[in-house]
């Protein structure tokens, strides 16, 4: 275990976790507004004060965790589910036609910039958690789609594969049952990153005011609506910033950890 | 065209010129909306008022600061003695920017071109009761009307009645020709607009020598603009929670007035269950309207009962008839066989005090069981989905036209009221001059839509305007959309 690899860990466990109790214990109703109480900086009945409308900031940034990880997570999903067989079937047709279509697919799609197209997506299907899971899901599609391709173009050349073909499995067979399991540890390095991505995704689009919708929320519009009040009440912006800065350090740190971890070079070195 | 623009763009690069030389004969004004053109007589938007309005384009009559109708273009007037006739005498000597005089017959152009059948103007009803304009000789005007009209020098003042000539009505959006104290010199479309100062203005001339007018949409630009002293004065501030650092800044002043907007939760009363007076007298009790001055003005905003300015004559305070009350709210749905509750829309345009007030309003909705679903949109989604399209069930927007209960009497208006007896009051409204009458028939008004419970009536919108310590002159009320910089100066 690397020391990246702890520290990432524990980070993204933290964020887990709250985003987790959120769902049985927050100290607050994330949604309950007390006006009066405005703007009150950390103290020991808000643990991290209150916002302009006096709703409790630790609430929000715990059920906002929940948000930015569901969003993530769905995205993330969305990319491998479709992108990897895309990219399996891609160097399993290497050459070909179908090859040749699905990565110029790709390329287009990887043309576009994300954040166009998601506020594209947003502005026809309206602003949403949902249209932002299918905006940020797309743009996961030509990434794993490239690294599954890649990856498994290698592997097609070993001798184990050449086994199995002798031994009459056909294309689609040996790519599920050989070449999946061989890239697993590439896709789960890829995914712990695009993770983190999507929850700078999610946040982007919350920011411009077209991710979750109030009064869902979101760590993203929790610092677009603490933008004028900056100068005078610094820990509405701090708090959820914050929130975003550990959950993408840790994912990133824990990717980094888990790729020398999970790395069979670096494994025959360590050993 | 070309020609003129050049003169024009040469003559303000002069006044800009000149104005960096001596000491401050310019403003730099900033305001949230640019205005979609430069044409108050054809459209809507607000934003062609705040920088042409008594600045460019003029009409017979005007407001002031503080909401009084004074004469403009026209020096005095007769009424006949049954009300149906107004004899206007215009000043002489008035020329447009272009050079050509303003006379009787500019001013029958203007009114028959805003009162015909193919016209664009925003708000033709201020015309509607117009069916003759004649000359009487190039100083004299007669305007006839069909029936006596209480408003009629009232609704000559809006920016919709602006005297404008036929000889510069086809590029009157890009290079708008008026007989004002500014002149239009140039439009950057995106960033800003010039005026220069027109020096053979018949009334008293301008003391600034030209004006930018520039346009920031975004709130925290705005506040890091004025903080930076890159603007002179930025009206209507988007941020209300900026003031108290403006307040608190010596190189800065406040101006803490009213406008005429009354801001409203707007109710579909077409769309069940709004159809129900009961349903909306329930969300009428389970809005605490303080907490929406509060928690999205930061403290800025009288509260309203009815859709009337407090500061007009007329003004009865009817905040009690619709108290907040969530169990008194509950139990009306409860009676109106809605005791579960129940699901609507809430479409949102983008000012701080519809989406801050959306947000805490969903939150008091929620209380009495209506689940409102918060719908952001832009104003052109707003115009085509809730103003025209009539597809919402409710929406929080400032109705910032003066003296505008007369839109209830429309049923084709977008929050669909249909009342006879308030038509018929309206129209009787409108046909009576007595002011003490008029008053009477006004309160009747406030408190037919306040029984009925039309609309949620949430606050009237403050006016919240920043300049540096040393500008004088400006408005401090918005008795209509307008920035008339015609007597703004520095202090020495």
């Amino acid at each position: 275990m690397t020391r990246n690899l702890i520290i990432g860990a524990t980070l993204s466990s933290l964020v887990l976790l709250a985003a987790l109790v959120s769902f049985v214990w927050t100290p607050f109703d994330h949604a309950a507004m007390n006006i009066p109480a405005k703007l009150q900086t950390p103290n020991l009945i808000h643990w991290l004060g209150t916002d302009h409308f006096g709703r409790d900031i630790f609430s929000m940034i715990m059920v906002g965790a929940r948000t930015s990880i569901a969003v993530a997570l769905v995205a993330v999903g969305i990319g491998i589910s479709i992108g990897v067989p895309l990219g399996l079937t891609a160097a399993a047709r290497n050459g070909g036609w179908l090859d040749e279509l699905i990565m110029r697919g790709n390329d287009l799609v990887f043309a576009f910039p994300s954040l166009v197209i998601a506020i594209l997506i947003t502005a026809i299907f309206g602003a949403g958690a949902i249209n932002a899971i299918i905006a940020i899901g797309i743009f996961n599609i030509p990434v794993f789609a490239r690294i599954s391709r890649g990856a498994a173009l290698s592997l097609w050349q070993r001798e184990f594969i050449m086994a199995a073909r002798v031994a009459g499995k056909g294309t689609a067979r040996i790519s599920a049952e050989h070449i999946l399991p061989n890239i697993a540890n590439l896709l789960i390095v890829q995914g712990t990153i695009q993770f983190s991505l999507g929850i700078l995704a999610e946040a982007g689009l919350s920011y411009v005011g077209l991710g979750a919708q109030p009064p869902t929320p979101s760590w993203g519009r929790m610092l677009a609506d603490a933008q004028t009040m900056v100068s005078f009440a610094p820990h509405l912006a701090l708090i959820p910033g914050s929130a975003i800065i550990v959950t993408v350090l840790g994912l990133n740190l824990m990717g980094d950890g888990l790729r020398d971890y999970l790395d069979p070079k670096l494994r025959v070195a360590r050993t | 065209m070309s020609f003129k623009s050049l003169v024009l763009a040469a003559s303000s690069a002069l006044a800009l010129a000149a104005g960096a030389a001596s000491a401050k004969d310019s403003i730099i004004v900033a305001m949230q909306l640019e205005p979609p053109h430069l044409d108050p007589t054809s459209a809507a938007a607000g934003a062609i008022d705040s920088v042409l309005y008594s600045n460019v384009f003029e009409g017979l009559t005007r407001f002031m600061g503080d909401g009084a109708v004074v004469p403009g273009l026209a020096a005095s007037w007769e009424i006949s003695d049954d009300g149906l006739t107004y004899t206007f005498s215009l000043h002489s000597g008035v020329t447009f920017h272009d050079g050509t005089t303003m006379d009787a017959e500019d001013v029958k152009f203007s009114l028959d071109r805003a009162r015909a059948e193919d016209s664009t103007n925003a708000q033709k009803a201020l015309f509607a009761g117009i069916i003759d304009v004649s000359v009487v000789n190039p100083q004299t005007v007669k305007v006839t009307l069909s029936e006596p009209n209480g408003n009629f020098l009232f609704n000559m003042a809006w920016g919709d009645a602006v005297i404008v000539a036929p000889e510069s009505i086809d590029d009157i959006k890009t290079n708008p020709i008026g007989t004002g104290a500014f002149k239009f010199a140039n439009w950057v479309q995106g960033d800003k607009i010039e005026l220069a100062r027109n020096d053979s203005y018949w009334g008293t001339p301008a003391v600034l020598s030209s004006a930018n007018f520039k346009f920031i949409s975004d709130p925290t630009a705005a506040f890091a603009a004025m903080m930076a002293e890159d603007i002179d004065a930025f009206i209507s501030f988007p941020a209300p929670e900026n003031i108290p650092q403006f307040e608190a800044d010596p190189r800065f002043q406040v101006l803490v007035g009213s406008t005429e907007g009354e801001t409203i939760l707007s109710t579909n009363n077409m769309q069940p269950p709004f159809d129900d007076v009961r349903v909306r007298k329930a969300v009428a009790h389970a809005i605490n309207r303080q907490a929406i001055v509060d928690g999205a003005m930061f403290g800025y905003g009288t509260p309203i009962g009815s859709h009337f300015a407090p500061h007009n004559p007329a003004y009865v305070d009817l905040t009690a008839n619709s108290a907040y009350d969530p169990e008194k709210a509950k139990s009306l749905l409860a009676e109106a066989g809605m005791a579960e509750g129940f699901s609507t829309t809430l479409h949102l345009p983008p000012p701080s005090y519809a989406r801050r007030g959306g947000e805490i309003i969903a939150a008091q909705l929620a209380e009495v069981g209506i689940k409102a679903e918060i719908i952001n949109v832009e104003w052109a989604q707003w115009l085509e989905t809730v103003f025209r399209g009539k597809d919402f069930g409710l929406t929080i927007v400032s109705h910032t036209e003066p003296m505008d209960i007369g839109i209830y009497a429309r049923p084709e208006y977008y929050f669909q009221y249909d009342n006879k007896g308030f038509q018929e009051l309206m129209t009787g409204l409108n046909a009576t001059t007595d002011p003490g009458k008029r008053i009477e028939m006004m309160q009747e008004a406030q408190k037919i839509i306040a029984d009925d419970y039309v609309n949620g009536y949430l606050f009237q919108l403050a006016q919240l305007s920043v300049a540096k310590a040393g500008v004088q002159g400006l408005w401090t009320n918005a008795p209509t959309q307008a920035t008339d910089l015609t007597s703004v100066s520095w202090a020495e």
